[in-house]
């Protein structure tokens, strides 16, 4: 789901703090603006760079769709609460057609929805993108490198690094109880099927307590935590690339702050 | 004088969990360069010796500590675990859960990395530690993707790069095949004339570890040391049968044709062992019976045809495998870890599609079954019972099975009361199941497959981790579900299992079938034992060495023996 995916690509080659920097950088660029030009040309790279990568897109459509279900609550929840918002905001109402009250389909509110949407899309897949390319021993050295304390850093990377594990024993948990009868395919009636899943998660967590225990044991008896800094094997030094990337991310991030901000406004008004 | 190197002075610990103290005045020194092997059935406290030196006691177990424990001259709860642990290495039980790194090169560094040392010294230092375990080939390989005797390798070579002067190994050959069991115990040897460190190890496996010279076994039971002395001079004792450890079973033989073991005749090695001396012996023992082996031919219960199988297309984990069982039989599945064994029975089960071959039970083609389907004829216990258990009290678990395929009440009841019954758990049928030992929640799993009535119960591992009466327990528990009709087959690394319980053993070795044979056979069989990484038995080798024609009868003789001594033990211990 979440774990590396080991391809040779100039995207994988960058050292993970590169591209934890550009990550960050991308993401503060897209989180600021609302330019609908900016945000569908940051998307367009995203794609381009995942083209790069080599990733293919059913490697990660599990969690993909995850959070298109999210983005697409988001949306509902947006327009719930706050139908006029894109009228607010552009200073004009095109109305498309009533509902009730003030709830009404307008452009302004259409266009605003579509610049929440677009922001994830630039997001989304470069956030995947830093997750499945960055090798999860580099990932903690990355996190280290800029800053967060690497005991936080070990932890995160660990979290992923079990995401294999843990599949791997639910799959063994899974069947042994189906080889019980517990039955959890479409054959079985939604309520069963729920309760039946229950009777996985106890031996589950169980068994993902005792593997913290004995990793917990076996990173205090190597020294784990005995200093303030520790040094990391496989921190990578930085190639010409590396700089190259950073650079290029660099111009990109202040480019698109100032077109974001010389009108005085994040957002991109057609209207 | 010798420098000692641990010192436990009038020594007790108990676990805040627990209510008796775990270790009871203990007094045991351990000297520079010694080789010290820590033998006791399961609960007898040798592991938390164990941990008592790595200092996981205190600084990770709580309890209570009295009296004193010195490692290097100084006093452990003085300290604390880091400084503990640039001082004592230790090589823990489970392979895969010690490792942090993700290669091999990254958990070899990991005590290195948290020492700060600069990378550049780091990868030397690495390299170096590598090499010793010969495992510098494997620098960037995935830890994951390595084999049980490797992995065990690299926790070692982990521990090896901060120069310990002690190295503990917690049952080191536990998840090992017998040769790679064999190898470990070798390489741990080389190390330690290497460099001089002292070390300890906890195993159970006794007659595995004095493949290489031991200085001193200790035994610890119920909490105390019985015994601290050298392996000859414990092997002519009789304490490792009162403390339920399983003896070398050339020793065994040895006893059991009546010759007075001595020191002098080295019983520890068996190279060594003059084993001449108890010739006349064991040649009047063995003429004294004759032992047939009753064989029975039941009906074909279980057949597989042609099966082959892969996980991941191009490399085929299963080739071509056909055998059958028959009805009534036990049969034992051995070969070197990664042969393909739990993937045979996980196709069996169904768990796995094979991608050609056809499965037939009782004569009817089950290839295309759901698991569930399956699971009314074919039971499969896992090796690590945590894996199954899913309910808090035991009733409810074995009843866990009857209870979603809609089985009246009161059925289950009764039916749930009787397996109960048979798997000796009735008296403790409404205790939480978490306050069972390893062995009962075994025990456990085994009910509740058993009370769905399948046809055949499948076994991966039955008796690892387990003591040697825990183990009598268990296989005494399958024989006698055996006789009462119940096909069984079991996956083992356990070559004296396989001789003892099982008439018959299917040997896989790279994803094939390479013998199906009587077990006796198997294990007589170098070019079968040496492509499989199993271990020929030492009585067979004892049969060589003393001259005894027929060495497979003699094989034979000392099982049926065996179990005829042990089934009066058992009886002559129901009736006090």
């Amino acid at each position: 789901m979440l774990s590396y995916i080991d391809r040779k690509s100039p995207v994988h080659q960058l050292t993970g703090v590169t591209k934890l920097i550009c990550f960050i950088l991308w993401s503060t660029a897209a989180m600021l603006t609302y330019d609908t030009r900016i945000l569908l040309f940051l998307f367009l790279i995203s794609i381009l760079i995942f083209i790069i990568s080599k990733i293919k897109l059913e490697e990660i459509l599990f969690v993909l769709l995850f959070i298109l279900v999210f983005l697409f609550i988001n949306n509902v929840a947006i327009y719930v609460f706050s139908p006029q918002e894109g009228v607010k905001i552009y200073g004009s109402s095109h109305v498309l057609f009533e509902i009730s009250g003030r709830y009404n389909v307008t452009l302004e509110q259409l266009f605003y929805q579509l610049n929440i949407t677009l922001k994830y899309f630039t997001v989304i897949p470069a956030a995947l993108l830093f997750i499945v390319t960055t090798h999860p021993s580099e990932f903690a050295a990355s996190l280290n490198r800029i800053g967060v304390s690497y005991r936080i850093s070990y932890a995160v990377s660990l979290a992923l690094r079990y995401i294999p594990d843990v599949q791997r024993d639910f799959r063994n948990i899974a069947r042994a109880q189906q080889a019980r009868s517990l039955d959890m395919s479409r054959k079985e009636k939604l309520p069963k099927r729920i309760k039946n899943a229950a009777s996985i998660l106890a031996p589950l967590i169980l068994s993902s307590l005792n593997k913290i225990d004995t990793i917990s044991n076996a990173m205090e008896l190597r020294g784990f935590g005995k200093n303030k800094k520790r040094t990391w094997y496989s921190a990578r030094p930085f190639q010409k690339s590396d700089y190259f990337a950073i650079a290029l991310f660099s111009i990109l991030f202040i480019v698109t702050l100032i077109i974001t901000f010389h009108d005085g406004s994040r957002f991109y008004n057609p209207f | 004088m010798r420098k000692r190197v641990i010192e436990f002075h009038n020594f007790s610990f108990k676990y805040h969990s627990q209510k008796n103290p775990t270790l009871k005045n203990i007094h045991l020194n351990i000297y520079e360069g010694e080789k010290v092997l820590i033998v006791g059935p399961s609960g007898s406290g040798k592991s938390t010796i164990g941990h008592c030196i790595n200092g996981l006691i205190p600084f990770s177990y709580k309890g209570e500590m009295t009296g004193s424990l010195k490692v290097m001259g100084q006093e452990t709860k003085e300290l604390n675990i880091f400084a503990l642990s640039k001082m004592v290495g230790t090589v823990l039980q489970d392979p895969d859960g010690q490792f942090i790194g993700l290669t091999v090169g990254e958990d070899i560094a990991f005590a290195l990395e948290n020492d700060c040392t600069p990378q550049k010294e780091m990868f030397e230092i690495v390299k170096d530690a590598s090499k010793m375990v010969e495992m510098d080939d494997y620098l960037p390989a995935s830890v994951h993707h390595l084999s049980g005797g490797q992995k065990q390798r690299v926790s070692l070579a982990g521990v090896m790069v901060d120069k310990v002067d002690i190295l503990l190994f917690d049952e080191p050959l536990a998840n090992l095949d017998p040769a790679t069991g064999k190898y470990a115990m070798a390489l741990i040897d080389k190390i330690q004339k290497e460099t001089n460190t002292t070390v300890v190890i906890i195993e159970h496996r006794l007659e595995d570890v004095l493949y290489r010279h031991v200085d001193r076994i200790i035994v610890v039971n119920d909490g105390s040391i019985v015994a601290d002395m050298s392996p000859d001079q414990l092997l002519t004792t009789n304490i490792l049968e009162e403390t339920n450890i399983r003896e070398p079973l050339y020793i065994k033989a040895v006893k059991y044709a009546g010759c007075e073991l001595t020191e002098d005749m080295h019983p520890a090695d068996f190279n060594q062992f003059k084993a001449d001396l108890c010739r006349k012996n064991l040649l009047e023992w063995f003429e004294d019976s004759n032992p047939k082996t009753p064989s029975k031919e039941g009906k074909t219960i279980l057949e597989l045809k042609n099966i082959s199988f892969s996980y991941s297309s191009g490399h085929e984990t299963i080739k071509d495998v056909s055998f059958s069982i028959n009805k009534g039989e036990m049969v034992s599945i051995v070969g070197k870890n990664g042969a393909g064994k739990s993937t045979i029975t996980k196709l069996i089960c169904g768990f796995e599609k094979p991608s050609s071959g056809s499965i037939l039970f009782n004569g009817k083609d089950i290839t295309n079954e759901t698991i569930k389907e399956r699971s009314l004829k074919i039971g499969m216990v896992m090796q690590n019972p945590n894996h199954m258990i899913s309910k808090h009290m035991i009733f409810d678990e074995v009843a866990l099975g009857l209870k979603v395929r809609g089985v009246a009440e009161a059925e289950i009841k009764e039916r749930v009361d009787n397996t109960l019954k048979i798997c000796g758990l009735y008296p403790f049928r409404n205790w939480p199941i978490s306050a069972l030992s390893f062995g009962q929640k075994k025990r456990v799993t085994i009910a509740s497959i058993l009370v769905l009535e399948p046809e055949i119960i499948i076994l991966d591992e039955p008796t690892a981790g387990q003591d040697f009466r825990h183990y009598t327990d268990i296989m005494e528990f399958l024989v006698q579900l055996n006789r009462q009709g119940v096909t069984i087959m079991m996956i083992t690394h356990d070559m004296h299992l396989m001789l003892e319980y099982t008439e018959r053993a299917i040997v896989f070795a790279e994803g094939r079938k390479i013998a199906d044979d009587l077990a006796v056979n198997v294990l007589s069989d170098i070019d079968i034992i040496e492509q499989a990484n199993l271990k020929e038995t030492s009585l067979y080798n004892l049969a060589l060495k003393t001259g005894i024609p027929e060495p497979r009868k003699f094989v034979e003789r000392f099982i049926e023996y065996d179990r005829e001594v042990r089934q009066v033990g058992s009886r002559d211990a129901i009736l006090y």
